[in-house]
């Protein structure tokens, strides 16, 4: 059975790749941190992606979002955009969200606050000082912060949160500007066991709506993402496919070994 | 002997320690074992004293160093050799190793020959740049520059990471005879997992920030082992 869960969302859409990686290739002083690396995320897909230290997880997610450009090679966005012509707010404002590992969240907003900073809209001094909400805009808030768990917590200060609620509240900060694709870095790190758990479920019913690419470690977590997962190894796939097939790839098994 | 008993660590918010419990013998090596980002390098980090813990003890040869800052701990006996070497690339060989004098008293500020007896390449290097090193050369001047600080303990923190083969293997000679001197306890941290199992004289497999898994290395079963270090 393929992966590629197709939600309602994507079923009226041509489209045939969300995000299209075609022999990228970048090098920093002659070392290959990604070395003709092909990559195809399909529209409505969620996708794991694992390797050891130094396969080039960082750089790959750099060279998406318009921070690292790459030597050669086709970066695409909705097959025809081409990534390499643009810079990091463009790619962003494409519908590109970017989760880091480490929460970024205001700790001195509240948590409604967060989010309704977060929201897309003109930037213009004048038109921030003079905004107000739509009641759509404050429905949308609503729902985004219900969608991530914290409808609890919504007046409160998001420097109260735990640090699994940071990251959830991170994430809701990036869903409400509505991106067709968010990348995630490493979201269960310093999470609890039951955090992890709850970070998993987000992500797939985020996924029902948004495409989303997830590079994590922790085994359990994705284990639990229950979706297509490619390992990379310096700079490029080593093996693509469920868990339980790549897991057993004898060269994935010699790698993570050290050998 | 190190002991560390029952260590909590965080980055913020976020823990990467979980009740982290190890000991290491004088004399023996103690391999720490696990995938990225299960917390090896935060354990070493804690026992070096570059980021403290919030809760449990650290305890090398009797005495609690746990609130001890990094410098105190080295003059306390403990040695690190960090990922990525941390080699000053713009001193010469010489005044790298030179910087292992700072937790000696000025009458032992000498470098044995041991030192060059070990890493026979550095001798014929001492007035070239760190920074032009090979990976290797670099690897090896760290672990001298750590021995020269005479340590109780030496915490070595995958020291074969892209490091070529023949460099590997002077460096696994290096642990064999710094354990048979039996001076002092070596943690080494590795990702190798065939480099670790052939030094091991006990072991720790950590996963999701805690030890999930340790005993004698001669008694270490490797398909439990390989199933916590891979995927």
């Amino acid at each position: 059975m393929s992966a590629v869960v197709k939600s309602p969302g994507f079923h009226s859409s041509e489209l045939q790749s969300m995000l299209y990686l075609n022999g990228v290739t970048k090098s920093f002083d002659g070392f290959k941190a990604i070395n003709n690396l092909s990559l195809d995320i399909a529209p409505g897909e969620l996708r794991a992606i694992i390797g050891p230290n130094g396969a080039g997880k960082s750089t790959m997610m750099d060279i998406i979002t318009g921070k690292t450009r790459p030597d050669s090679g086709e970066v695409r966005f909705r097959d025809s955009i081409d990534l390499t012509q643009y810079d990091e707010a463009d790619i962003a404002n494409l519908g590109i969200g970017r989760k880091f590992q480490k929460p970024t969240v205001i700790e001195t907003l509240t948590v409604w606050e967060n989010v309704e900073l977060a929201l897309a809209g003109n930037r213009s001094v004048i038109r921030a000082l003079w905004h107000k909400l739509s009641s759509e805009q404050g429905d949308r808030i609503n729902e985004v912060i219900k969608l991530v768990g914290l409808k609890a917590k919504t007046s409160e200060l998001a420097g109260s949160l735990s640090h699994g609620q940071k990251q959830w509240l991170e994430i809701g900060m990036l869903i409400v500007q509505g991106p067709e694709l968010l990348l995630v870095d490493e979201p269960a790190a310093g999470m609890t066991d039951q955090e992890t758990m709850e970070t998993a479920a987000l992500l797939k019913e985020i996924n029902r709506e948004h495409t989303v690419v997830v590079v994590e470690h922790d085994m359990d977590f994705i284990k639990a993402l229950d979706s297509k997962v490619t390992v990379l190894h310096e700079g490029s796939v080593l093996a693509e496919g469920r868990l339980e097939v790549v897991s057993a790839n004898p060269r994935v098994i010699e790698v993570y070994l050290g050998r | 002997m190190l002991l560390v008993n029952d260590i909590d660590l965080y980055y913020g918010a976020s823990q990467a320690l979980r009740k982290v419990n190890l000991s290491a013998e004088t004399g023996k090596v103690t391999c720490i074992l696990g995938r990225n980002g299960v917390g090896k390098s935060s354990l070493a980090r804690a026992i070096t004293g570059r980021h403290p813990v919030r809760g449990g003890s650290i305890v090398l040869d009797g005495k609690d160093i746990s609130a001890m800052a990094p410098a105190d701990r080295a003059r306390a006996g403990i040695a690190y050799v960090p990922q990525g070497r941390e080699i000053f690339s713009q001193l010469t060989v010489q005044e790298n190793l030179y910087t292992g004098y700072a937790p000696l008293k000025r009458s032992q500020r000498q470098i044995s020959p041991e030192i060059f007896d070990l890493f026979p390449v550095l001798k014929s290097m001492l007035k070239r740049r760190g920074g032009d090193l090979s990976g290797g050369q670099q690897q090896q001047l760290a672990i001298a520059r750590a021995l020269i600080t005479k340590p109780r303990l030496l915490v070595l923190d995958e020291p074969t990471e892209g490091i070529q083969p023949s460099i590997i293997k002077d460096i696994h000679n290096v642990i064999t005879i710094l354990r048979q001197q039996g001076e002092m306890a070596i943690v080494l941290v590795e990702q190798y997992f065939d480099f670790a199992r052939e030094l091991a004289d006990y072991y720790a497999v950590m996963d999701r920030g805690e030890v999930i898994l340790s005993g004698r290395g001669d008694e270490m079963v490797e398909e439990d082992v390989r199933r916590h270090m891979t995927v």
